[in-house]
């Protein structure tokens, strides 16, 4: 027997538990505790009236049968008489049995809460700290609205002894969070605040306590993490003196880890680096001091190579989300070669059991990647996914693919690599990649010819995998004629090759090699009878399967009786995928989560000026065929994942964001995350809304409205609940019937933990969502221009810009903002000229638009810079049958920046217009010193 | 960033998948309650004393250390500070082996209700109570000299 117990009496129950104990098999043990059951039964009905003492035994070995597995039914009442009892064992066992069986039991609810009451007032501190403790396990509704008012009279009071006060803080805050809406935290926060100044809820001040709370040589690391965690919901000090004392704090930290050891125990270093993980997050959240960063950043390298595995995992996971500061990104980087080996050691050393461990190290790889190193990273995940645990291949597809196809300066390293992971990986190699290459290929026409040698010769290998052979068969199909010159690669030869693979492959597969076959007969006549004998052959006109059988016919009766004219424009080469979001990363968000992405954003390098990335690579992922035309997709595509660093509680704060974008974060807060995706096509646009559930409780009763006075906005019903960490999309279809200036509002009900949750957000829908952009050559653009010459079809406006002018930046805007971008029209090739149609369903309205940056703007002096308008700019013009445009008027004007506007539209409206796009370009878009806008 | 529900729940149990301690700090139903027990043993059992302390589960994770046959389990949220956990475990055992002289398994069972409030001085409403060892275990003594 346990020394603890002896002498405490309940021998009853001791007996008891050897006995269920000592049961030989389950039967046995059902039929002591039935035995039990009924024993019990009969005590609590019998006409004695038991004693304290027997009546907590019996709870308890209630108590013990319902941990066993068991359902107990009774027993409830006898429990809650004792909290009655004046004896602390006795009420003790009867709270913990409140506290484990809980139900909403109606008619006991009420003898419990008096049970509890009595104890709060009891002034007897053992009591009050059961009743308290009981409250906080419980954390049920109706012990909230009873003892909401209570607690925190007992947290402030003068007289309440220490370890009340903080069971009573505790069950305040869980009480608070269960139900926030009857325990509001404000109005006690104050004082709440107080008690932290005044002496400690964990560690009293006075400094002899202070020796109570040091763990193997550390001193309070539990209090420490918790304060550091603490200054992580705000964001850095503003007060000078403050921000360097902080500093100072996370550098003694620092400085911590490079003492030795005050001991060899585990339980030291880990108390020591718990405080230390916890500094390097709150470095991080505050990502604004380089120094500590970078410090924080070697601290890290060095636990990389740790011998214990904890600590290089958790080494791993804080370097991911320094990887995406940008004042460490670098300093990141150069421990790439340790990350590498950390790989390759834990590899060796765990065979194939830890996962965890590599699964970080790909995704700080995949963190760190960048255009510098592109190569060698994409080639270490490469060599990993050949011995990668299956758990985890699927993923480090996903991410060669993002990789590769982000950062490919030349697309033939793309092909390369893709084949390559359908080599070493295809099982796990998804539709989505495959498709991919496929899209890149036919929107690329310097790769397809690389592309088309490249599967040729892959497909040479005796056993290749079937996406391989579809990846194949498509590039060969579409573009085989580019390698159709060497003898060694003729028609002929290309289409024995495909057709060894097909008996191989799956119907699918099959199909698809057919279409390849047709394509053939059009891109080599010679080749034609050959195709048309393996179309005619039994296997293929008679197959079981009515897809192939179908296709074996009609694509045997095209090649018969077309001629080549139609043969060549029915197979003609596929036209260009248009494709907004690369669907790879969709389905790694998907996989991940949206949380755990690493920054797939690469604004902040273009915010520091370097515009070497950005262009290249959303050009990539937005695959559009024509830069010029339908280009109003550009900067968007990775908007998601940088947004909710900027999202805030205010439901109007991110709106301006979206004027000249259509997906992002438009709303956060503790509980919830919205994210949009939107498509406009003239005058109607989708709007994909995305509910994140950022708790991990459900959201009940969820519900969604859309309420618009000028847009018919049609949404699709919801489910009404949200898993927690899950997340859900709702549709929204809208139409603009004619002009308008108030955005819709969404407005979101759903209970959370019992209380109601009310949000409304205004959704980013503006005039010029519903631009259609125009091309125009320079004459008609200046024609135009000058027939608009109303002074009500105008409206300027001009501004000081906040950020130095960026080329790049600009333009991207401006096609955000829907309008075509009209290159070569204007004489001076420093400015910006568009044109776009307003699509409304009634009416269409044509704009112009002209963008002066003026760089002498910037100097420091005061001087007022010349304006940049060309004064041989023809004023005033417009679409035939359009009454709106904008001319530019800066002449003398002392502003930096200027819009205008001209029509017979209301002119609030159209002021809105520019008043929209102008006040956002500067603060996001460092455009220009002297912006010239004309809509 | 959340620091709401920081602790979801703690587990002892042993090899063979016996709970010897189970307490939530949010509500599951029953049904519930079981599912996680045996999705923690099967995940916790498998791994070795080279492999971290730590494994995803679910949306969160579980901070665990293996004490002879007995696994300790916190579940907490995946921003959670792991090793902050993994010490509150060693220090939650050091405090049952001076207060139970030398721990073991039986204590755990025999005393099963003593094992709770143990918990609840250490451990409440999901937060860290009490981390001071003599203090916990002055105030253990205190009630254990009460009837």
């Amino acid at each position: 027997m346990p020394a603890v117990s002896k002498g405490d009496g309940m021998r009853g129950l001791a007996v008891f538990i050897s006995d269920i104990r000592n049961c030989k098999s389950k039967e046995a043990e059902i039929k002591r505790i039935n035995k039990e059951l009924a024993n019990i039964r009969s005590k609590f009905k019998g006409d004695k009236a038991l004693d304290g003492y027997s009546k907590k035994k019996y709870v308890c070995k209630l108590l013990f049968i319902f941990l066993l597995g068991h359902d107990i039914d009774f027993g409830h009442m006898e429990a809650v008489n004792l909290l009655s009892s004046n004896k602390y064992t006795e009420k003790q066992i009867g709270y913990l049995f409140i506290s484990v069986l809980v139900n909403s039991n109606s008619d006991l609810i009420r003898l419990i809460n008096n049970g509890i009451k009595n104890d709060l007032a009891s002034r007897n501190p053992t009591f009050m700290n059961l009743a308290l403790h009981c409250i906080a396990n419980v954390g049920s509704r109706e012990m909230a609205e009873a003892f909401a008012s209570e607690i925190p009279r007992v947290l402030v009071a003068g007289d309440t002894m220490d370890s009340v006060k903080q069971s009573a803080a505790l069950c305040l805050l869980r009480l608070n969070r269960t139900s926030p809406d009857l325990v509001p935290m404000g109005e006690w926060t104050t004082r709440v605040v107080h008690l932290l100044n005044d002496q400690h809820l964990i560690v009293t001040s006075a400094s002899i306590d202070l020796q109570d709370y040091t763990y193997y040589f550390v001193a309070a690391p539990w209090l420490s993490v918790k304060l550091l965690r603490l200054l992580q919901c705000y964001p850095p000090p503003e007060d000078a003196a403050l921000r360097s004392r902080l500093t100072e704090c996370l550098e003694t930290i620092l400085n911590k880890a490079q003492e030795p050891p005050k001991s060899k125990k585990v339980q030291h270093s880990n108390a020591k680096n718990a405080v230390l993980f916890e500094a390097i997050a709150l470095i991080i959240h505050h990502d604004s001091e380089p120094t500590l960063l970078v410090r924080a950043c070697n601290q890290l390298g060095q636990f990389l190579q740790h011998r214990e595995t904890n600590l290089r995992y958790l080494a791993l996971e804080s370097m991911c989300t320094l990887a995406s500061s940008e004042f460490s990104h670098e300093a990141v980087k150069t421990h790439m070669e340790t990350v590498i080996n950390a790989l390759k050691v834990s590899l060796a050393q765990f065979g194939s059991r830890d996962v965890s461990v590599r699964q970080r190290a790909v995704d700080l790889l995949y963190a760190m990647c960048d255009r510098s190193n592109a190569k060698q990273i994409v080639a270490e995940m490469l060599s990993y996914l050949e011995t990668a645990d299956y758990s985890i291949r699927e993923e480090i597809v996903l991410k060669v693919a993002i990789l590769a196809e982000k950062y490919a300066v030349d697309y033939t390293w793309y092909v390369d690599t893709i084949l390559n992971l359908i080599r070493i990986a295809g099982d796990y190699v998804s539709e989505e990649v495959w498709y991919r290459v496929i899209q890149i290929v036919i929107n690329r026409d310097d790769v397809q010819g690389y592309a088309a040698k490249t599967v040729f010769e892959a497909l040479q290998a005796p056993a290749c995998h079937e996406n391989l052979v579809k990846v194949g068969g498509y590039i060969l199909g579409e573009f085989g004629n580019l390698i159709a010159g060497d003898s060694r690669s003729s028609p002929l030869v290309q289409f024995n090759l495909l057709h060894s693979k097909f008996h191989l492959c799956s119907v699918p597969t099959r199909a698809l090699l057919l279409s390849a076959y047709i394509k053939f007969i059009n891109l080599f006549p010679e080749v034609k009878a050959t195709i048309q004998d393996v179309l005619r052959s039994d296997s293929q006109l008679r197959n079981a399967d009515v897809e192939l059988q179908q296709r074996a016919v009609e694509y045997l009766r095209l090649s018969c009786i077309a001629s080549t004219d139609i043969l060549a424009t029915v197979l003609e080469e596929m036209p260009p995928f248009p494709e907004r979001e690369s669907s790879i990363l969709a389905k790694l968000k998907k996989k991940k989560g949206p949380g755990k992405l690493p920054d797939m954003d690469d604004s902040r390098r273009s915010v520091n000026g370097s515009t070497d990335s950005t262009h290249s690579f959303t050009d990539v992922l937005n695959l559009n065929p024509a830069p010029s035309s339908g280009a109003n997709l550009l900067i968007d595509v990775f908007s998601e994942s940088s947004a909710p660093a900027a999202a805030t509680d205010v439901s109007e704060e991110n709106f301006p964001r979206f004027v000249c974008k259509n997906n992002g974060v438009i709303y956060e807060n503790q509980l919830l995350q919205i994210g949009l995706k939107s498509e406009y096509r003239q005058n109607l646009g989708r709007m994909y809304v995305f509910y994140g559930n950022k708790t991990s409780t459900q959201f009940l009763s969820f519900s969604s409205s859309v309420s618009s006075s000028d847009l018919n906005v049609h949404s699709k019903a919801v489910d009404p609940v949200i898993e927690g960490g899950a997340q859900m999309q709702q549709i929204l279809n809208i139409e603009c019937v004619s002009d308008f200036s108030d955005a819709p509002v969404l407005n979101i009900q759903f209970r959370y933990g019992g209380a109601l949750q009310n949000i409304a957000v205004k959704l980013p829908v503006m005039l010029n969502k519903f631009f259609q952009p125009t091309e125009m050559m320079s004459q008609d653009f200046f024609q135009r221009w000058k027939q608009l010459g109303a002074p009500q079809q105008e409206v300027q406006k001009i501004f000081k810009a906040k950020h130095p002018m960026d080329t790049e930046v600009a333009k991207a805007k401006i096609l955000g903002f829907g309008v075509a971008l009209l290159d070569g029209v204007d004489p001076n090739p420093a400015n910006f000229v568009g044109a776009g149609v307003v699509h409304t369903k009634t009416t269409q309205v044509g704009c112009l638009l002209r963008l002066e940056p003026n760089m002498q703007a910037q100097t420091p002096n005061g001087n007022a810079a010349p304006p940049a308008t060309d004064p041989s700019f023809p004023f005033g013009a417009g679409l035939p049958g359009s009454h709106l445009g904008i001319c530019s008027r800066c002449r003398g004007e002392q502003g930096d920046g200027f819009v205008g506007l001209k029509g017979t539209w209301p002119k609030s409206h159209e002021l809105k217009v520019a008043f929209d796009l102008a006040s956002f370009l500067p603060p996001d878009g460092r455009v220009c010193e002297r912006l010239l806008l004309r809509t | 960033m959340s620091v709401a529900f920081v602790i979801r729940f703690i587990l002892i149990q042993n090899r063979a998948g016996k709970t010897r301690l189970a307490k939530w700090y949010m509500q599951f139903d029953d049904d519930e309650k079981q599912k996680l027990i045996e999705e923690v043993h099967a995940v916790v059992t498998v791994r070795d004393a080279k492999h971290t302390n730590f494994v995803e589960f679910r949306n969160f994770k579980i901070i665990y250390r293996r004490y002879a046959g007995l696994y300790f389990c916190i579940c907490v949220d995946v921003t959670d500070n792991n090793l902050a956990y993994l010490e509150g475990i060693h220090n939650f055992v050091e405090v049952l082996n001076e207060y139970f002289h030398n721990v073991c398994e039986l204590d755990l069972v025999f005393n099963f209700y003593k094992v709770y409030t143990v918990v609840d001085e250490m451990f409440l409403a999901g937060e860290i109570r009490e981390t001071s060892q003599t203090k916990v275990l002055k105030q253990l003594l205190m009630l254990q000299s009460l009837e």
